[in-house]
């Protein structure tokens, strides 16, 4: 108690900021105001107080005037807070003993009246003078980070941050929904604008990512549960049962042929639809692992229900030859259960991607009614060489007189489907106007069909895009300005018969043009995965109203969330192309390593605690915690917070209602005196 | 050696708070016996002068309750004040307000004018009010007036003890006496009763879920409740956690939600705000018509959380008049 009997002595600085608080806010009649309030040992104005001059005198003054408490009143403690925190403890003094005041942005940026903006100086000064007095001196928490990382997702993006982080001799666990990594790349034929093929720079990086002794790669898993705050995750991955041993397995799909279905008949998501595949399968001929997976829902051996725990009653009807096949390898296992898996992890990187937008959504362009309206994914799949058609691109609906498939003479590609409309997505998805262009390309390419492109803006802001926008105008390609109308079959003229007609207004030529084609092509546009939500409480993110997952500055931090550990990666925070893709997947790893390599996280001391003895244990405050840091002790029947989980947001601190939650910096005598400084300025 | 005096003084109050001085019961004889009472005008005859005459300081404590609202109590407030060496804000409306200070919701013309002209079950044509004085039969008698707003004992004189409760229980009152009488007594300005919420002493707490999540709430009348599981959980609006235990949760004992009339805890400045600060954040609703429609099921809010203590709390009258 007699420690607390010291006197007050705070110092007091007004900075003027150049002009930027001068210039509204009469600095001097500020520090001469603040001079005479009880507790002041002196007050100064300065031109720049977080210049090295500005914070030297901090330190000087605390030594030689012999002050404890230190108050700066300048701009946002956003900016500085870490500045002056550090000039106090310079000068010898706790850093908590100092406060900010922010008479820039909520003071001589947003008002006119130079009388008035200095008046209002002079209370938030006051209050911050009456809240100084209570402060108490608090300790930076240091905790250890655990250099494993997850990263979430085998797309690009997950795929180069699990890379660069194994390669720097961390432990990384990559998680993939799908029985193989790759992600949307994987289904693309070229990339725009090199026109390299997707798979040859694509699988080489799967397959060591597959063999890398620094990676553990599960497929076809989810992670379930998230625990924990930065540098101690504890995360549970469930392995979905895929009926076979991955170890087992060799990858040599002898499996597939010796299926009891001869042919392959259900469908097959890799390629959109657009083939067929049997129960047992492997997604695409480089999908990592190289290993296959049992569909449970088709299998025969699986026809008879389901156990009470969910797992399919394996039948004895099927004849198993697919298990003769396997032969001694016995990789094969129906009784296969999914297993739940539990980590820990420092660090965290999302890299779960996007989907593309269901064409279906806009039914005045056909697609679902008319056969030969297509998705630019499943064109990106039938030109690939790998696709359904070995890369042939033929018609789903008309036949040539000789019966074989018919080939498109003419082709239409619609930009911004589900892009840049106020009825679907608002947002540009920045992709589609390139890979319009590339499928264009390719296309012509493989049919020299007439091709023309639909477009409301040509969008090619990347490097090399521009240049090839005028390769494309060389190849003769149609460029056609104006948002379609409509997709119909309704000819009107002779030439119309059995053909596709777009209409459309060619608002460069100002006429309204009815363009018939044997192919249509949507460019849909990218939207956040259907469930993002999920994976944002998952992994307490933030997202936008838009569902892309929200990074904690657009320009400043934009592959940090609002949970520190927890970085993003790719389109899940967006849209955004391959080069961008990697490069933020980069640095989402560099993120994370910086993390590792420092060893430990400091801690804000704002955290709130509770009052033991007083808490009695009503729950209130349990539920209310966006970072679940608060747990009740059932033995003691009281509520306790895990320091390090909290975050300081104050959420319990209100609403406890015994007030048994006190908060760092923020406790009712520092919050009251503040509140009665400004109402007490006259 | 003479006996301690004591004196028992009621304001704005039911009457409430004397019936449990009688109900110390057998135990009133114990107090009886280890002090002289000076002053307590709903069971004996005394007259202020004969207080007026005491020397100051030479009543060693008075228990005072109910609020002060008229004139004549704050002057035996404060005449009780100088005469006593101990002045104990007696029960919750002597401490925080009470009941009488739900008035302060309305000025004191509307609560005049509602008594004596709009009241539904008034027989009062010529609409005569009280008068600070009046003549008849040659005599001039002062009447006590009403005050603008109600307040607390301490908002008039300074208190050094509080036994809270509407009423407080007998124990309280007891352990209350043997501390002032045995000279252990608690740093001045304490709240003689625990200063944990009542959630700590009530038998319902076990049933109370993590998350409450409340979808709709109740008033006591509108249901049977369950008489072994916690109020909220039955949406039923309890002041259980934001109110000072120390009753042995007598009303959730006896199948009714807490009303809040121990006050809050010592670190509490508003107890209604505290409650609905706590309530309205476990609202399941995240939405403006689902919250609404959830919140529909308090129809009066300030007579809910604020029923003890409107004249306790932040919370001002709209017309900044003097008392």
């Amino acid at each position: 108690m007699s420690a607390k009997k010291e006197e007050l002595r705070i110092g007091f600085y007004v900075c003027h900021c150049g002009h930027n608080i001068a210039s509204m806010v009469d600095c001097v009649a500020v520090a001469r105001s603040v001079e005479k309030l009880p507790g002041v040992a002196l007050a100064r104005d300065y031109k720049y107080m977080c210049s090295d001059p500005g914070q030297v005198l901090i330190q000087q003054d605390i030594r030689e005037h012999k002050l404890n408490r230190i108050v700066v009143a300048s701009c946002s403690p956003l900016l500085h807070e870490h500045t002056f925190r550090g000039a106090t403890e310079a000068g010898g003094l706790n850093p908590f003993y100092f406060h900010m005041v922010n008479i820039r942005e909520h003071d001589s940026w947003v008002h006119t009246d130079r009388q008035e903006a200095t008046e209002k100086a002079k209370a938030l000064a006051e209050a911050a003078i009456r809240r100084v007095a209570h402060h108490k001196a608090l300790e930076i928490k240091k905790v250890p980070i655990h250099p494993d990382v997850l990263v979430v997702g085998g797309g690009i993006a997950g795929i180069h941050a699990a890379m660069t982080l194994a390669n720097a001799g961390k432990k990384v666990y990559l998680v993939e929904r799908e029985p193989s990594i790759g992600g949307h790349m994987a289904k693309f034929d070229k990339t725009f604008p090199t026109l390299d093929c997707a798979a040859c720079i694509l699988t080489p990086k799967m397959s060591e990512v597959g063999s890398h002794p620094n990676i553990t790669l599960w497929t076809y898993s989810d992670v379930t549960k998230v625990d924990g705050y930065v540098g101690n995750y504890t995360v549970q991955v469930k392995r979905k049962a895929r009926y076979i041993i991955e170890d087992l397995c060799t990858g040599c799909q002898d499996c597939i042929p010796n299926c009891v279905f001869k042919e392959p008949k259900f469908t097959d998501d890799f390629n959109e639809g657009l083939g067929k595949r049997k129960p047992v399968y492997i997604p695409f001929p480089q999908a990592t692992p190289q290993v296959v997976v049992i569909d449970p829902e088709v299998c025969l051996n699986f026809k008879r229900g389901k156990n009470p725990d969910g797992s399919p009653i394996v039948s004895d009807k099927c004849k198993k030859t697919c298990v003769e096949a396997c032969g001694e390898k016995n990789a094969i296992d129906f009784t296969q259960k999914d297993e739940l898996k539990e980590i820990k992890v420092g660090n965290i990187i999302v890299c779960t991607g996007f989907k593309t937008f269901d064409a279906g959504r806009v039914p005045a362009y056909g697609y679902g009614t008319y056969k030969n309206v297509y998705t630019s994914l499943e064109i990106e799949r039938l030109v690939n060489a790998s696709g359904p058609t070995g890369g042939e691109v033929i018609l789903r609906e008309g036949k040539n007189p000789d019966g074989s498939p018919k080939t498109p003479k003419s082709i239409g590609i619609i930009h911004c489907v589900g892009s840049r409309d106020k009825k679907t997505n608002i947002w540009c998805s920045r992709v589609c106007c390139m890979y319009s262009m590339k499928l264009a390309h390719l296309l012509k390419e493989h049919t020299d069909a007439e091709l023309y492109n639909f477009y409301i803006d040509m969008r090619t802001p990347g490097k090399g895009y521009e240049e090839f926008y005028n390769k494309l105008l060389e190849e003769g390609t149609h460029f056609i300005r104006g948002r379609v109308g409509e997709v119909t079959d309704w000819a009107m003229t002779p030439e119309e018969e059995g053909k596709l007609v777009i209409r459309v207004e060619d608002t460069l030529a100002g006429v309204v043009r009815r363009i018939p084609v044997d192919m249509v092509v949507l460019a849909t546009g990218l939207e956040p995965q259907a469930d993002a939500g999920d994976v944002r409480r998952l992994f307490n993110m933030s997202c936008g109203g838009d569902g892309w997952f929200l990074e904690r500055h657009p320009k400043l931090a934009p592959v940090n969330t609002f949970t520190d550990g927890v970085f993003l990666a790719g389109c899940c925070q967006g849209p955004k192309d391959i080069p961008d893709t990697v490069a933020q997947a980069g640095a989402a790893a560099a993120e994370a390593m910086v993390l590792i390599d420092r060893g430990y996280v400091e801690q804000e001391p704002n955290t709130a605690f509770i009052l033991d003895q007083e808490c009695s244990g009503c729950k209130s405050c349990i539920p209310l915690c966006p970072y679940t840091a608060i747990l009740f002790d059932e033995e003691r029947k009281k509520a306790y917070i895990n320091e390090a989980l909290c975050k300081g947001c104050g959420t319990c601190v209100g609403a406890c209602p015994s007030s048994s939650i006190v908060q760092n910096l923020f406790e009712d005598s520092e919050i009251f005196s503040e509140i009665e400084g400004v109402l007490s300025y006259d | 050696m003479s006996k301690p005096k004591v004196a028992f003084y009621w304001c704005a109050s039911c009457g409430g708070c004397e019936e449990t001085v009688v109900d110390l019961a057998e135990d009133i004889l114990g107090v009886v016996e280890k002090v002289d009472i000076v002053l307590w005008p709903v069971a004996m005859d005394f007259k202020y002068k004969d207080v007026a005459a005491l020397p100051d300081k030479s009543i060693f404590a008075t228990l005072l309750n109910g609020a002060i609202r008229m004139s004549e109590q704050e002057e035996l407030a404060v005449l009780l004040r100088r005469k006593s060496q101990y002045l104990i804000a007696y029960g919750a409306c002597a401490q925080l307000g009470g009941i009488p200070a739900l008035a302060n919701q309305f000025s004191r013309e509307q609560v005049l004018k509602f008594n004596y002209e709009d009241c539904p079950a008034l027989a009062n044509e010529a609409k005569t009010r009280p008068q600070a004085q009046f003549t008849e039969a040659g005599r001039t008698p002062h009447l006590s007036q009403l005050h603008h707003v109600v307040r607390t004992l301490d908002q008039v004189v300074d208190v050094d003890f509080y036994i809270p409760g509407c009423p407080p229980t007998p124990n309280l009152t007891k352990a209350a006496f043997e501390a002032l009488l045995s000279g252990k007594l608690p740093p001045k300005g304490a709240v003689l009763a625990p200063d944990i919420a009542l959630c700590d002493e009530c038998e319902r707490k076990a049933t109370k879920p993590t998350d409450v999540a409340f979808t709709e709430f109740k008033r006591p009348h509108q249901g049977l409740w369950d008489s072994g599981k916690c109020f909220l959980a039955q949406g039923v609006v309890c002041m259980g956690p934001a109110t000072r235990s120390g009753c042995g949760a007598a009303c959730t004992s006896g199948n009714m939600p807490c009303t809040g009339c121990f006050g809050p805890t010592s670190r509490v400045r508003d107890q209604g705000a505290k409650m609905l600060s706590s309530l309205c954040s476990n609202v399941a609703a995240k939405d403006v018509a689902g919250i609404q429609q959830a919140l529909a099921g308090i129809p009066d809010p300030v007579g809910t959380f604020y029923r003890y203590g409107l004249a306790k709390s932040l919370l001002r009258r709209r017309v900044d008049l003097p008392a």
